[in-house]
């Protein structure tokens, strides 16, 4: 029976239709790389192979993991990310422009019906455009710059439908960490998700990417959301282009998922997941008063415009409580932009934050910016691992960024809707 | 003889590779493997040990380094009743045996961290030789076996450029 998934396959694999289980093979319409897992690590097994890259105009490449470069390791894996790109003459480079999941679409580069993988965990985010997109890792993504295909098993899907609409201050974020609290990191069961519902429906195209996003956490192969009028304008609106058969791939039947899960957005609370899972999810309330020492505002998650707007509308007029340090990294150049225009960026400034570059940051733990052993972040971005933003004894709670702001007010975390209408 | 190292708490890859020795070279990056969860793992595993994860084994990034600091390390097979999607098919590509195992074999009491092992790659099972015991794991599908044994996918696409071009008359 065909689901977005199938249908997406099928049209990839060059079949009329698949089945669950089927092992196909797929023409890759758009592969995406970063600086950490792409360049360094595919450079030498191209070379191996004697391969260039298969089809130039389909590869994105975009540094994010290791900016900004400030040692002399980090320069040369910089340099040799420019340097490659020119020897493969590929002109869809974004250098130090954002993170990559959220410059791929702002670009332009993702339209419904594609079939596209991306040499990152968090590269389901492209299936809020109704696109196939999965993360690989730096190998298969060789295997793929070589041949332009890649081997898949299809997926079932789960349908996770999301009823009514969610109150003031609750977010995608808080609908994820509350799934995730629900079936648990591997309840995707390296299957699609499709996500539905009218609180889908009602969400933003950035919102919409947070849901697909955090597939990942759910240990999904992909997070998709049919394509409809939003898609659509977001594409056209990024400079992208729309295939003449998008509609066709607005697919949401719910009888004809694998599994199937309702959740109710009305009765949805902001949630906080505690360290060290995104399934230790719960009623922000419940954390009423756990001390903190630092709000982050970052990573392809949560630090996208309506992420910084989320933010600036709880600290407009206020400041953060004295102990606590605020550090915000918007997601990109264009986000940050728009947000600076908004007047979005001189609120958090005043109200106290601390800008990183339009990077990775602390998210990856890869720079020097980590967190100290025994500190404690509030923080808005998807992975909350032992170690992961810092020292092993760091310690991060996930939350969105209502929750971070509002608790970097109080000082202790907060259900954000006790300041906003309280 | 080889070892069991057995993992009750889910294993991600940012603790078998580290973000802050992700710049580094793999022979240093591995000797922080899992040094968060446990510290001695590195410096005591010898080739040929065999690894034993809990359930959603390998969640977390596409880093594939996560994968291979094990294979460097000399691990022969990572052993867990489930796998994360993005871990299981980079060790694959990478060619470190993984196997599936059910959660009856699983439950096994000879599979206690520290025993005694032996794998065998073409029948897909272990041995656990103080109980004279042989435990069967899920086969693989045969390509990707045959990737395994190619070496990985590299290898693996290298045989078959060659194929091509010999029948190309190259
Ligand atoms: S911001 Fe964090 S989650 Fe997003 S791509 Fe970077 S490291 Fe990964």
């Amino acid at each position: 029976m065909e689901t977005l998934a199938r249908k997406l396959i099928a049209r990839a694999s060059g079949q009329p239709s698949v089945s669950a289980g089927d092992v196909v093979i797929c023409k890759v319409d758009l592969a995406m790389i970063h600086d950490s897992g792409g360049p360094r690590r595919v450079k030498p097994m191209l070379e191996r192979l004697g391969r260039r890259v298969w089809d130039k105009d389909r590869v994105v490449v975009v540094t994010d993991h290791y900016v900004p470069a400030d040692t002399e390791e980090t320069r040369a894996i910089q340099a040799l990310t420019r340097q490659w790109v020119r020897d493969e003459e590929i002109a869809n480079f974004y250098d130090q422009q954002g993170i990559c999941h959220v410059v791929l679409p702002e670009r332009g580069h993702l339209s419904p019906g594609m079939f596209c993988v991306g040499g990152d965990s968090h590269s389901p985010t492209g299936g809020a455009f109704g696109a196939y997109m999965f993360g690989i890792g730096a190998t298969e993504m060789a295997g793929v710059l070589a041949t332009g295909e890649i081997w898949l098993r299809v997926p079932e899907t789960i349908l996770i439908q999301w009823d009514n609409s969610l109150g003031s201050c609750v977010t995608a974020k808080d609908m994820m960490l509350a799934v995730c609290g629900k079936i648990g990191m591997g309840g995707g069961r390296y299957q699609a998700i499709q996500y539905a519902g009218t609180a889908i429906r009602d969400l933003s195209m950035q919102e919409r990417m947070t849901m697909s996003n955090m597939a990942a956490e759910l240990g999904a192969q992909a997070g998709l959301i049919a394509p409809d009028q939003v898609t659509a304008d977001y594409v056209l609106a990024a400079g992208g282009s729309l295939a003449d058969d998008w509609a066709d791939y607005a697919i949401e039947a719910a009888d004809k998922s694998d599994d199937h899960l309702t959740f109710d957005a009305a009765e949805l609370a902001p949630q906080i997941a505690a360290p060290h899972s995104p399934a230790n999810a719960a009623d922000a309330a419940e954390f009423e008063n756990t001390k903190f020492d630092v709000a982050y505002i970052g990573a392809c998650t949560g630090a996208k415009y309506v992420d910084l707007a989320a933010a600036a509308s709880v600290l407009k007029g206020r400041r953060i409580a004295s102990g606590i340090t605020l550090k915000v990294a918007p997601a990109s150049k264009q986000d940050q932009d728009r947000a600076a225009d908004e007047g979005i960026m001189s609120i958090l400034e005043d109200a106290g934050a601390q800008f990183l570059a339009n990077s990775c940051g602390i998210c990856a733990g890869y720079g020097d910016d980590r967190l100290a052993e025994d500190e404690v972040c509030l923080s808005s971005t998807a992975r909350n691992f032992k170690g992961r933003m810092g020292a092993p004894g760091s310690q991060v709670y996930l939350a969105s960024p209502y929750t971070v702001a509002a608790s970097a007010v109080t000082g202790t975390m907060r259900d954000p809707r006790e300041i906003m209408e309280g | 003889m080889a070892r069991l190292w057995r993992f009750d708490e889910t294993i991600d890859t940012d603790v078998l590779a580290p973000g802050k020795y992700m710049k580094s070279p793999l022979a240093e990056l591995a000797m922080h493997c899992l040094e968060a969860v446990r510290p001695e793992f590195a410096g005591n595993v010898r080739s040929g040990d065999v690894m034993l994860g809990a359930p959603n084994m390998g969640v977390g990034s596409s880093r594939e380094q996560a994968a291979e600091v094990l294979k460097h390390l000399g691990i022969a097979a990572v052993i867990a009743p489930s796998f994360a999607g993005i871990f299981y098919r980079n060790a694959i590509n990478l060619g470190l045996p993984v196997f599936t195992i059910d959660s009856e074999a699983h439950a096994h009491p000879g599979l206690t961290d520290g025993a005694e092992i032996s794998f065998d790659f073409d029948s897909a099972s272990v041995t656990l030789p103080a109980l004279g015991e042989v435990l069967s794991l899920e086969p693989l599908p045969d390509f990707l076996r045959d990737m395994i044994l190619d070496g990985g996918l590299i290898p693996h696409l290298e045989k078959r450029f060659q194929k091509t071009a010999v029948a190309e008359g190259a």
